[in-house]
């Protein structure tokens, strides 16, 4: 599709460029932040890492141990030297490197974002295409309300209904935790689908509102009274020339609901015992892990950004009128 | 009137569902186009034009219905249809192929996402079966005929990369790559500057000559009537109120609206400083129309008997009216 344009490899390239750098600065920006609400958050780390019984004095060794004693300037500057060479300190609680902790509990927290995107763009694509098709009806009506609902349920009753209903009373799926250390990666698989489909509800009102909204638009312009007039199926009207218009405004929001995704993993998480991000998270914030907190951070704004840099490379896929 | 007209509509009735009323918008619609001949049906803004050419391909939006009347399409292989009836299945097969349509709006009349090449080539695909150089080959002819400068360079261009003109050209190709037989063109120069609305209409003219399809050509312009039209029928407040050659209907219109409109036009063979003569009153809104004639209460011909139903009626020779008085206005010319 886009040979048909003279030749927009270079032009292309130059715009992913531009964004790469710009993700550098944005980046640089975020390491300050975190680091900034770290130090300014109350508690002092090392007090907390050895327990009420410890003495000022170890404390005051614990925190030279760590570099919290150094002026905050040069901790600042220490920690952004570590931080581009893929350094992002050690864990106050686990003692170990931040990023080799992320990693492990990484799987559960990717795969379940993963599903659950999947899960509601399935869902919420189709239904909200359908009912912008059949606007006013008993179908829109019905898909209408609940996703409206579906968007202001907490998702932590959802899960715990869910769980109660699908897990412990049917036995459909396991209510929780994610298999022990000999379980297969299917296995493990498997205890993420119920935590996917409570996570990809409330984005899937989401995407189906917008899906909906944004189809509406699409289906009163004119150029679609023209498809029409050429003699061909509504099913080829709505999928082929209603749809690639209405994709660009749905794009965003699928975009958008990573944003949702990360604190819905937090709750998700939790209320079904999966060993993920999310609770890696809680945890760090309860003991003042400051390294671990930052470190999520950190990744989480990387991806951000780069799923924010997918997102307007879509764009540029589906309208050749958008400019690099 | 030797050979069936190609498109024979009688007593077409459209209704709209809004906010829970039903307005009617089409009351009483009937005219007749001759094969290989062009039809102007004009009318001011609102009297259920494009409505009627909507309606004919089954294009109403979803809240609009065709509730009586026929309207008779003779197609290529000799059947008659009647599309006031027609299902959406047999629509399809109607569509593009026997019947295409231009619309008003160049700017957005073409998809923004697709290219002009694939836009074309789309109908093409979905009437013929043609292998990958007889579909490019077609697509390049088409737009060379509709004088696309560097046609062939043309196909990868998309609808913004073009001129309001150029893109009514491409507009024109995509209708009639398939060579319908009738071709329904809605208001195609009313967005358009003057030079180039002169450009389009020539070669719409010309286009006619060269490929033989007939027109049922819409406008408000009474100018442009005079420029394309072999036929007219004149539409008001959703009803056909006259119908006749187009020589007859500008030397002596039998109805006094049409009589009315042709008073507006500027003409320069009029003396200078005689004032252009605006029909008095407004159209009247569909959810309040007067009983029988809807134009009674506008013309100085009005007579009580006027609010009775009338009829469109042969006044002369080809030459059909829908006034009671239409004998005096004839004489009056
Ligand atoms: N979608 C619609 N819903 C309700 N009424 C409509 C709709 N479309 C057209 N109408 C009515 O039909 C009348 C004729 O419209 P139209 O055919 O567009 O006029 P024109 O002669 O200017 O093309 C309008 O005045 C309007 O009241
Ligand atoms: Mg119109």
């Amino acid at each position: 599709m886009l040979s048909s344009v003279a030749d927009p490899a270079p032009a292309m390239l130059k715009y992913v460029l531009n964004r790469l750098v710009g993700m550098v600065v944005v980046l640089f920006l975020v390491l300050t932040i975190t680091f900034v609400i770290v130090r300014v958050a109350p508690g002092d780390p090392a007090a907390l890492m050895l327990g009420p019984d410890a003495t000022p004095q170890d404390a005051a060794q614990l925190r030279a141990e760590l570099g919290l004693d150094q002026p905050i300037l040069v901790q600042f500057g220490k920690f952004l030297l570590s931080a581009v060479q893929g350094d992002l300190g050690q864990s106050l609680f686990f003692r170990r490197p931040v990023l080799s902790v992320l990693a492990e509990r990484a799987e559960p927290t990717t795969f379940l974002a993963l599903f659950s995107l999947i899960f509601s763009i399935a869902i919420a694509v189709p239904i909200g295409i359908f009912v912008a098709y059949r606007r006013g009806g008993l179908a829109d009506q019905g898909a209408v309300s609940t996703a409206m609902l579906a968007a202001s349920v907490p998702s932590f009753w959802t899960g715990l209904v869910l769980q109660r209903w699908l897990a412990t009373g049917l036995g459909w799926f396991p209510a929780s935790g994610y298999g022990g250390p000999s379980s297969t990666f299917l296995d493990r698989m498997g205890y993420l689908i119920l935590p996917s489909i409570v996570l990809g509800i409330v984005n899937s009102a989401l995407i189906l509102r917008f899906t909906r909204a944004s189809m509406l638009d699409v289906l009163g312009e004119d150029y679609i009274r023209t498809a029409r007039s050429k003699g061909m199926s509504e099913a080829r009207v709505v999928l082929k020339h209603a749809l690639k218009n209405a994709a660009i405004p749905i794009v965003t929001v699928v975009g958008l609901t990573f944003a949702l995704l990360v604190s819905g993993a937090v709750v998700t998480e939790r209320v079904f015992n999966i060993p993920g991000m999310g609770s890696l998270v809680v945890g760090a914030v309860l003991r003042r892990d400051y390294p671990i907190i930052q470190g999520t951070l950190i990744v989480v704004a990387a991806l951000y950004i780069l799923i924010n840099l997918l997102v307007d490379l879509l764009y540029l896929l589906i309208d050749k009128r958008v400019r690099y | 009137m030797t050979k069936a007209p190609i498109l024979s509509v009688d007593g077409l009735r459209v209704t709209f569902r809004a906010r829970g009323r039903t307005v009617t918008a089409l009351r009483d619609v009937g005219f007749s186009l001759q094969a290989g001949k062009t039809l102007a049906l004009v009318g001011e803004s609102g009297s259920g034009k494009s409505v009627t050419s909507l309606a004919l391909l089954g294009l109403l939006p979803p809240n609009g219905a065709v509730a009586g009347g026929n309207a008779f399409y003779r197609s290529r292989n000799g059947e008659t249809v009647d599309l006031a009836g027609l299902s959406a299945r047999a629509f399809r097969k109607i569509r593009g192929r026997e019947i295409a349509m231009i619309f008003q709006e160049p700017m957005s009349s073409l998809n923004p996402l697709f290219s002009i090449g694939e836009q074309i080539g789309e109908m093409l695909d979905l009437h013929e079966d043609l292998d990958a150089a007889t579909r490019r080959r077609r697509i390049v002819e088409m737009l060379e005929l509709v004088e696309i400068p560097a046609a062939a360079s043309r196909l990868s261009s998309y609808p913004h990369e073009l001129s309001g003109g150029m893109r009514q050209r491409v507009m024109i190709a995509l209708a009639l790559v398939c060579a319908p037989q009738l071709l329904i063109a809605d208001e195609p120069t009313t967005a358009l500057d003057v030079t180039v609305q002169a450009q389009i209409l020539e070669l719409m003219r010309r286009l006619q000559r060269e490929m033989g399809m007939s027109i049922l050509f819409i406008t408000h312009d009474m100018g442009v009537v005079a420029e394309m039209a072999d036929d007219v029928a004149v539409m008001y407040a959703g009803a056909v109120v006259e119908e006749a050659g187009v020589g007859e209907l500008f030397a002596a219109p039998a109805h006094p609206y049409t009589r009315g409109l042709l008073a507006s036009i500027p003409r320069p063979d009029r003396p200078e400083g005689e004032r252009l003569k605006a029909i008095p009153g407004a159209v009247p809104p569909l959810f309040a129309l007067p009983r029988g004639c809807a134009f009674a209460p506008r013309c100085s011909f009005a007579l009580p008997a006027c609010q009775r139903r009338v009829l469109l009626m042969e006044v002369a020779a080809r030459h059909r009216a829908a006034c009671i008085r239409a004998q005096e206005v004839l004489a009056d010319a």
